[in-house]
């Protein structure tokens, strides 16, 4: 793909955090004309006609939908960070409006920014000197390899087997389509029409539930990443039931049952929790449950908080100092569960033995009885409250170039659609048909590279 | 035979360039060359063979069509060649767009020699010499001469290799192996040590050529006649239309069959191919018949088309049916084909292996990196095709000349031409197999269409001094006539009146609700700049040489408006990151933060630009971000 250098970016450049006000940031020359397609001002003004460096006050509206009430910050370029024009749009009703701001200008033209991109133009424009260099390089290519990564791991396997489907599906008309053109006297595309036809709608419908599952947070799950851990039976599934007051994993006595980690999110007064129950750690022959014993120490790795449960009424052993070590450093609280079973641990006996002049959070709950889990509530709410807790960024900010890649497949396939309805020649198809699979290629972290040359070859016998 | 070292003869006549080779690329080289002043010489190992066209016996072809045009734009001379010698021509695709129309010629291949031939042997400030070149002479890593066989040294300021299939040349089929280049010819068998001398990395490619039978054993009463186009379309932008109306021969089309399929498979064991004979990478577009067979395994027919290679001659071309089973083999499985049933094989099909560079060791300008002065261009770049050889022969025969003229070298981009993606391509990419050019690589296709080769390239060939002043001149008039065209349809509107409402119900399209300007009327499928003519009443007097080739620029300028201007718009972004220009002294191991892969591959290819370094695969996005900002922290400094 090429690398875009102009056009306009827009980002959210504020933490995610519930603290009710948000900014985002739009750079690049169609960013005044973009914010004023979605910007009312209170007095009816235009900001194309406003000075530079004023701010306005108004309502950011889709359609005829109010979204919030903001003031609007208007920098012309050069005179601003990226030396491009900027508007910022600074919201005040929590996350979810922010987020929905920002969805705005993505549709009317706004391409999300890429990892230290606000940066990246600023100093290829000139604004920052040279001693910022180094440190722009290392932003990009670490935020880069950050992004990459949670975009393609933290994809949920059907997800991606879908999008992979479709990508197969395109690739192959495509090709055939191609080859066709390349070798007219071997190939005919005569059947082709009625086949796409067919194969388009199907595509569109699917790409479209994507794109709604998007909007409900199903393609990467937003919010704190929280993690249970600890050893099998200690009770980790009834606590997630608790939390979540359904009966979704199963909780039996019989060790390891819960092999898959299971994600449920929760909603405690707006902080938003994405639960994973891990399958119990401990050092295992069965093959099965060691792929999720090292699972779960991935999901640790990546988590933002860690709830640890520990079974008090057992004493501890190898495996919960394996999993002191995974938790080293990390946002955690201990759960000392089954405090309606005789205790041998206490919270005296793990903080003087582990955790010595370490603040951490230990509290005592029963999940079998639904104790203690209100004053856990309260400390997650209270650690997010006073910024100890963020919400993963890098996650939604790939959400919402996922979203923006599925969108622009939908319209690259409906172009198809009303070119072969046109009944435009076969070689423009696949101009739009290509566009698709790069866009869906985008989610999937696969670039196009030689796979439709490779593709012709492979599945159709060309002449000579 | 051992060529004689420590020879003293030295030839006194001191040549600015050497051409090696006499293939397409060759000839090419050498007129562009000689025709920029130049004192040329071209060697060759056989001088009757001059262009030969040792396999399929045609010029064009899908996006083939389109590099021919390229070539004749520019200057080149394989489209004047062609227009001289064919004796059947079709424009492929015709019923898909613009883009993919592609002109197809069969050629009288004698002919085409021969015409060829005696335009080189004319050619001002050009010598032929008949003998085989041995060795590369350099000095401090720059051209001097070459020697040949006979250990003559020629001297000279620029060399352009154009060895074709050539080099170590090894002719299969069956269980018999020749060294010998195509067509039995010599091959060259002493240049491959003297490049690896210099330091010059080989590859081994592969290809084949089906059998020709005996004319007079085809069955025709079995066979498909496949006729050419009854208007001729030229290739050559300054060959008269009306010359091209020639009579034509036709083509004969029939099939393979299950037998066929079946005498093959039980013979597979005996194809040097599978049974490890050949050690070359073969081309996955032009399979072999066994290969079709092996690796199409479902289908059950395949189609064969019976070429004439010639008026003069008997000998007609198997297209589709290459080979290098043994000779029983091919007897057998030709004869079970319908129309050949008792055909006599004048020609055994056979493979052929040659040796050839990893061409990302060159510059976009064809000239080798590492050293000065020595270009090459055609098959021995690893590509393969008459055209794609003749177009990279072109382009090393200007920059040869022009480097010597102290000039900028002239590299077409990938949005200017097929023959700047054909040359990107090849040097920027690894391949495994002879590249051949295909429309599905040039990603502004519906940009490079071979009927506006002209207004693409001809002003950049005027410039270089290959296109003549006449020539100019008509395209400025062409050009001229189209843009007050197309602009004028678009200012004159037209009422629904009663005489404009019949016509379009004459021409099948729906009647006016309101006036309408005739733009928006062209762009109806229905209806074209031609169909109009009884409406548009202003239409202004076009000279005839022009009016046909005026009326399908408007037509394709206004159909297809929304899809070229998006592609425009696409090539300005491309464009922007070719201008970015990389320092040829860069050191990529003090750039921070480039991955090391990208570190690895950026070095060995040291592109030229961003944009180039962005097409480099193992460099991502994110590192051409990194040396983005490391290449704008340098312009501070």
């Amino acid at each position: 793909m090429m690398q875009q250098e102009s056009g306009t970016i827009a980002a959210i450049s504020t933490a995610m955090n519930p603290s009710g006000i948000g900014i985002v940031r739009m750079s690049g020359e169609r960013s005044i004309e973009i914010a004023d397609r979605v910007f009312k001002s209170i007095k009816g003004k235009k900001l194309r006609e406003q000075k530079s460096h004023t701010i306005h006050y108004g309502y950011i509206v889709d359609g005829e939908d109010t979204i919030d009430e903001v003031l609007v910050m208007l920098m012309k370029g050069p005179n601003s960070f990226t030396t491009e024009d900027t508007v910022e749009i600074n919201c005040h009703g929590g996350i979810f409006v922010v987020k929905k701001v920002l969805d705005l200008l993505i549709q009317n033209g706004a391409t999300p920014a890429e990892p230290g991109e606000f940066t990246k133009r600023a100093f290829l424009n000139g604004r920052l000197d040279l001693s910022q260099a180094e440190a722009v390089s290392d932003l990009i290519s670490s935020q880069n390899e950050y992004a990459l990564k949670s975009s393609v791991s933290q994809l949920k396997g059907s997800l991606k087997e879908k999008i992979e489907k479709i990508r197969a599906e395109i690739m192959y008309d495509t090709a055939f389509i191609e080859s066709a053109l390349d070798d007219p006297e071997h190939i005919s595309l005569d059947e082709l029409p009625e086949k796409l036809a067919g194969e388009l709608d199907q595509w569109l419908e699917e790409i479209t539930e994507l794109i709604n599952s998007a909007d409900n947070g199903k393609i990467l799950k937003e919010g704190v990443n929280t993690v249970i851990l600890g050893k099998p039976n200690a009770g980790k599934s009834s606590l997630l039931n608790v939390m979540i007051e359904e009966e979704r994993a199963i909780v039996t006595d019989i060790e390891g049952t819960t092999r898959d980690a299971l994600e449920e999110q929760i909603n405690l007064n707006g902080v938003l929790l994405n639960i994973i129950d891990t399958a119990g750690i401990r050092q295992t022959d069965d093959k099965i449950e060691e792929i999720g014993v090292s699972k779960a120490k991935d999901y640790a790795n990546s988590a933002d908080l860690i709830l640890y449960v520990i079974d008090a009424s057992r004493e501890l052993d190898d495996n919960d100092r394996d999993i002191m070590e995974m938790i080293e450093g990390k946002n955690t609280i201990i759960l000392l569960n089954k405090s309606d079973l005789n205790m041998v641990l206490s919270e005296e006996v793990i903080k003087n033995n582990y955790f010595k002049d370490q603040d951490i959070k230990i509290i005592e709950i029963s999940a079998k009885n639904n104790q203690g889990i209100k004053e856990l509530e309260e400390t997650i709410k209270n650690m997010f409250y006073e910024g100890n807790l963020a919400y993963n960024d890098q996650v939604y900010i790939t959400n919402t170039r996922q979203k923006n890649e599925l969108s622009k497949s939908k319209e690259s396939l409906l172009k198809v659609k009303e070119s072969l309805e046109m009944a435009m020649p076969e070689d423009f198809l696949t101009i739009d048909l290509l566009d698709a699979y790069e866009h869906l290629g985008q989610i999937t972290g696969e670039a196009i590279g030689e796979d439709l040359v490779n593709e012709i070859f492979r599945k159709f016998c060309m002449g000579k | 035979m051992k060529f004689l070292e420590n020879s003293v003869w030295e030839n006194k006549d001191k040549y600015d360039v050497i051409v090696i080779g006499g293939g397409h690329a060759g000839c090419e080289a050498a007129l562009a060359s000689a025709r920029l002043g130049m004192r040329t010489l071209m060697f060759t190992v056989s001088i009757e063979s001059i262009a030969l066209m040792p396999c399929n016996p045609n010029i064009g072809g899908s996006s083939k069509g389109h590099l021919v045009r390229e070539i004749d734009a520019l200057g080149g001379q394989m489209g004047k060649n062609i227009d001289a010698s064919f004796i059947q021509s079709k424009m492929l695709n015709k019923s898909k767009g613009p883009a993919v129309h592609s002109l197809r010629a069969q050629a009288d291949k004698a002919l085409y020699t021969k015409n060829m031939k005696r335009v080189l042997e004319n050619q001002e400030n050009l010598e032929i010499k008949q003998t085989e070149v041995a060795k590369l002479l350099t000095k401090d890593n720059k051209i001097i001469g070459i020697e040949t066989i006979s250990s003559g040294k020629y001297y000279c300021d620029a060399v352009i290799l154009c060895t074709g299939t050539y080099l170590q040349a090894k002719c299969v089929y069956g269980e018999v192996a020749t060294n010998t280049g195509p067509n039995g010819l010599q091959a060259a068998n002493y240049l491959t040590d003297s490049l690896k001398d210099l330091g010059i990395k080989l590859n081994r490619f592969k290809t084949g050529t089906p059998a020709r039978v005996d004319k007079r054993s085809v069955d025709f009463s079995k066979l498909h006649e496949e006729k050419g186009d009854e208007v001729v379309v030229p290739f050559s932008f300054s060959t008269n239309p009306a010359d091209a109306q020639i009579d034509q021969v036709s083509c004969w089309l029939t099939y393979t069959n299950e037998e066929t399929h079946e005498i093959i498979r039980n013979n597979l064991d005996r194809s040097p191919l599978f049974s490890g004979a050949i050690e070359g990478t073969g081309p996955r577009y032009c399979p072999s018949i066994e290969d079709k067979v092996v690796k199409f395994a479902d289908k059950k027919r395949h189609q064969v088309f019976i070429e004439p290679e010639g008026l003069d001659t008997n000998e007609m071309y198997l297209a589709g049916m290459s080979s290098s089973l043994p000779e029983d083999v091919q007897y057998e499985m030709y004869r079970t084909v319908p129309g050949l049933e008792h055909a006599k094989i004048v020609r055994n099909a056979y493979a052929i292996e040659y040796d050839c560079i990893d061409a990302r060791q060159l510059k976009h300008s064809l000239e080798f990196k590492d050293i000065a002065g020595l270009f090459s261009g055609g098959q021995f770049n690893g590509s393969s095709g008459y055209e794609e050889a003749a177009a990279q022969g072109l382009m090393a025969g200007i920059n040869a000349a022009r480097k010597l003229q102290g000039k900028e070298a002239v590299v077409l981009d990938r949005s200017q031409a097929y023959i700047g993606v054909l040359i990107d391509d090849l040097v920027m990419k690894e391949s495994h197999e002879p590249y051949r050019m295909m429309t599905s690589r040039a990603e502004y296709r519906l940009l490079l269409r071979q009927d506006n080769a002209d207004q693409r390239l001809s002003e950049i060939g005027y410039e270089v001094g290959l296109v003549s002043d006449q020539e100019i001149r008509r395209l400025r008039d062409k050009e001229k006539y189209i843009a007050e065209e197309v602009e004028r349809l678009e200012k004159t509107h037209i009422g629904n009146t009663k005489e404009v409402q019949e016509i379009l119900q004459k021409l099948g399209s729906t009647p006016l609700n309101s006036g309408a300007s005739l733009k928006e009327l062209i762009r109806r499928p229905e209806l074209s700049y031609e169909s109009l003519k009884d409406i548009d009443k202003e239409r202004p007097e076009i000279p005839d040489g022009l009016a046909q080739t005026v009326g399908e620029q408007v037509n394709i300028n206004i159909k297809y408006e929304g899809y070229l201007e998006r592609q425009k718009r696409q090539v300005v972004q491309f464009k922007k990151m070719e201008k970015k220009r990389i320092p040829g002294d860069i050191d990529y191991d003090q750039v921070r933060s480039l991955r090391i892969e990208a570190v690895q591959k950026l070095k060995e290819l040291r592109p030229a630009s961003i944009g180039e370094a962005s097409r480099i695969s193992g460099v991502s996005p994110a590192d051409i971000s990194v040396l983005l900002v490391y290449l704008t922290g340098a312009k501070h400094e």
